[in-house]
């Protein structure tokens, strides 16, 4: 039991602290001041999230660990986020896009956890739940504004949504860990999130004018360690400062 | 003539009796023209300034750090924005003035054409950068023009926040390892000398501040900046441990203040004009977000306007 709570709790942190990181790389790139405030604000939440996860990880594995040894000293199977997350921000359409697919899976995920067994996730989700039912706004109304703008952004905004397909299924899928973290009270109930997010993304995606993929093969791996390549360039780089001189504090 | 002389003679009484001017009150053009130039390349400083800092957000060796550096950042953004609409208060055009930053019209601070090589170039920025910046604003507070010197006070509380974080991630590394040490001791030789060109040209050869100081656009010179500046940090860093890269650094008890050599106007000339470690790396930057947003910006128009005509529709 303990074991799949420090995995969940560890997915819900890895969720946050890599899109933070991804997020991060659009400070000072952003298309237009205004938008590149948005993105930091949301990079800033999740990273804040991320922060709380990996001290209540760290306090489920013992002592010796602190937020920052869970952060900076696991390797890529020991991480368990979600493939969508590390992929390439590529273009902002594309950043958008799966902003979106992400926030509002949030959304309902974090919505079911504020009725947590587990305190800390519990108070986790209390504090996350507004910034995130923000984010799911933000991104929803980025999504409807670039899909029904131009005939070019409604190409690029299809074209991501259509590359971004085949990643969403993971997040929506339970496994044993999500099964038994359910039936503890202390996760969210996946099916249900996958019921709510289904109709929330084909609400928006009709008034964007954009046409849902349909369902086909599904990327998996993340959850449980096994990850694209683009996770280890993300951690090479987060990661290489406090490894390079493990004896220092920052 | 004669009437435009007089309007002048009103309008310097009313700066010397310290009113401020608000963007409907009559200005000479002149006046008008400094303060856009002025405002305009402050905030293309905000936003250029953005890249070396940005450069670690994704390396940051703690999540703290990371999460303090972003919001930094994104602080820095935000003193961008004051700053465009404090200019557009004055008939500038926020587009136009970004037009003129990207060809290289316009300019930016200097400083920001110098690399961030290290964590501890992000400590250095924040202590010296954000300080000898403070330095200036904190003046620009009371500068004559209204809705610069509101911007100026929201901005200041922030920077030296910044400037606090800065300062205490050199203190972090300078009571660290030595390895850590020695990379705040290099950071300060890299960004002590172009944080001193930071105030500009010394006051002989600054040929415009002595009309910026009759309107109290300015109400300090470059040269009483600087020296404030170095009288103010160089305590700071003794008291980090750290050496000042100047040999002629000495207190003088007559003066009451410090001594300090002579600074590389050379460099500080090549830096302007282009010949800076980064000069093309942030110019190309800011190129590239500019024109890979384009759609972007097109797009949020183009629906801005479909959405206007869907609401006249409904009420029609």
């Amino acid at each position: 039991m303990q074991k799949e709570l420090l995995e969940y709790t560890l997915r819900l942190g890895d969720n946050a602290l890599i899109l933070g990181q991804r997020l991060g790389e659009w400070c000072g790139y952003g298309p237009v001041l205004e938008q590149d405030i948005a993105l930091s604000n949301i990079a800033l939440d999740q990273l804040g999230q991320a922060r709380m996860l990996m001290q209540y990880a760290a306090r489920l594995k013992g002592e010796e660990y602190t937020e920052d040894k869970m952060a900076f000293f696991r390797d890529v199977t020991e991480y368990h986020n979600v493939l969508m997350l590390e992929l390439p921000n590529d273009h902002w359409g594309f950043t958008i896009m799966r902003q979106f697919l992400f926030d509002t899976f949030n959304y309902y995920q974090y919505t079911q956890l504020l009725q947590s067994q587990d305190d800390h996730i519990k108070s986790v989700a209390q504090k996350a739940i507004k910034e995130i039912t923000y984010h799911a706004q933000w991104s929803a109304e980025w999504v409807i504004r670039l899909g029904d703008g131009t005939e070019e952004s409604h190409q690029k905004m299809q074209t991501a949504l259509d590359e971004l397909w085949q990643w969403t299924g993971e997040m929506l899928t339970p496994d044993a860990v999500d099964e038994k973290m359910r039936e503890a009270g202390i996760g969210a109930d996946l099916n249900k999130v996958k019921e709510e997010w289904q109709q929330k993304v084909a609400e928006i995606l009709e008034i964007a004018t954009l046409k849902k993929p349909e369902d086909d093969w599904m990327q998996e791996g993340g959850k449980q360690g096994e990850h694209s390549e683009h996770l280890g360039y993300i951690l090479a780089e987060m990661q290489h400062l406090p490894r390079m001189y493990p004896e220092a504090e920052w | 003539m004669t009437t435009e002389m007089n309007l002048e003679q009103k309008f310097q009484d009313y700066v010397d009796a310290e009113n401020k001017i608000e963007p409907k009150d009559w200005m000479p053009d002149r006046y008008r023209k400094t303060l856009i130039r002025q405002i305009s390349q402050h905030a293309h400083s905000e936003v250029v300034g953005m890249l070396p800092e940005a450069n670690w957000i994704t390396r940051a060796p703690s999540l703290r750090r990371k999460v303090a550096l972003l919001a930094k950042v994104q602080d820095e953004a935000g003193h961008g924005l004051y700053l465009y609409s404090a200019a557009e208060t004055l008939g500038a055009d926020r587009q136009d003035m970004v037009e003129d930053l990207l060809s290289g019209k316009a300019k930016y601070s200097s400083i920001f054409n110098y690399p961030t090589p290290t964590w501890a170039d992000i400590g250095a920025i924040g202590w010296l950068v954000d300080g000898a910046a403070i330095a200036n604003q904190v003046m620009l507070c009371r500068t004559s023009y209204g809705p610069y010197s509101r911007a100026m006070v929201r901005i200041c509380k922030e920077e030296s926040f910044h400037q606090r974080q800065g300062y205490e991630i050199m203190m972090t590394l300078a009571r660290g390892t030595e390895k850590q040490k020695q990379m705040a001791q290099e950071a300060l030789n890299r960004w002590w000398w172009p944080s001193l060109m930071m105030f500009g040209p010394t006051d002989d050869e600054s040929p415009n501040s002595a009309q910026s100081m009759k309107w109290k656009i300015k109400r300090k010179s470059n040269d009483q900046l600087r020296q404030e500046f170095i009288d103010k940090t160089v305590p700071q860093a003794e008291f980090l441990g750290l050496q000042v890269p100047d040999p002629d650094l000495k207190w003088n008890e007559e003066r009451g203040h410090y001594n300090f050599g002579t600074i590389d106007w050379e460099e500080f000339y090549n830096v302007i004009n282009g010949n800076g470690k980064c000069n093309k790396q942030r110019m190309d930057a800011r190129n590239k977000a500019h024109d890979e947003g384009e759609w972007v910006r097109e797009a949020a128009n183009a629906y801005a306007l479909k959405e206007q005509k869907r609401k006249e529709q409904v009420a029609a």
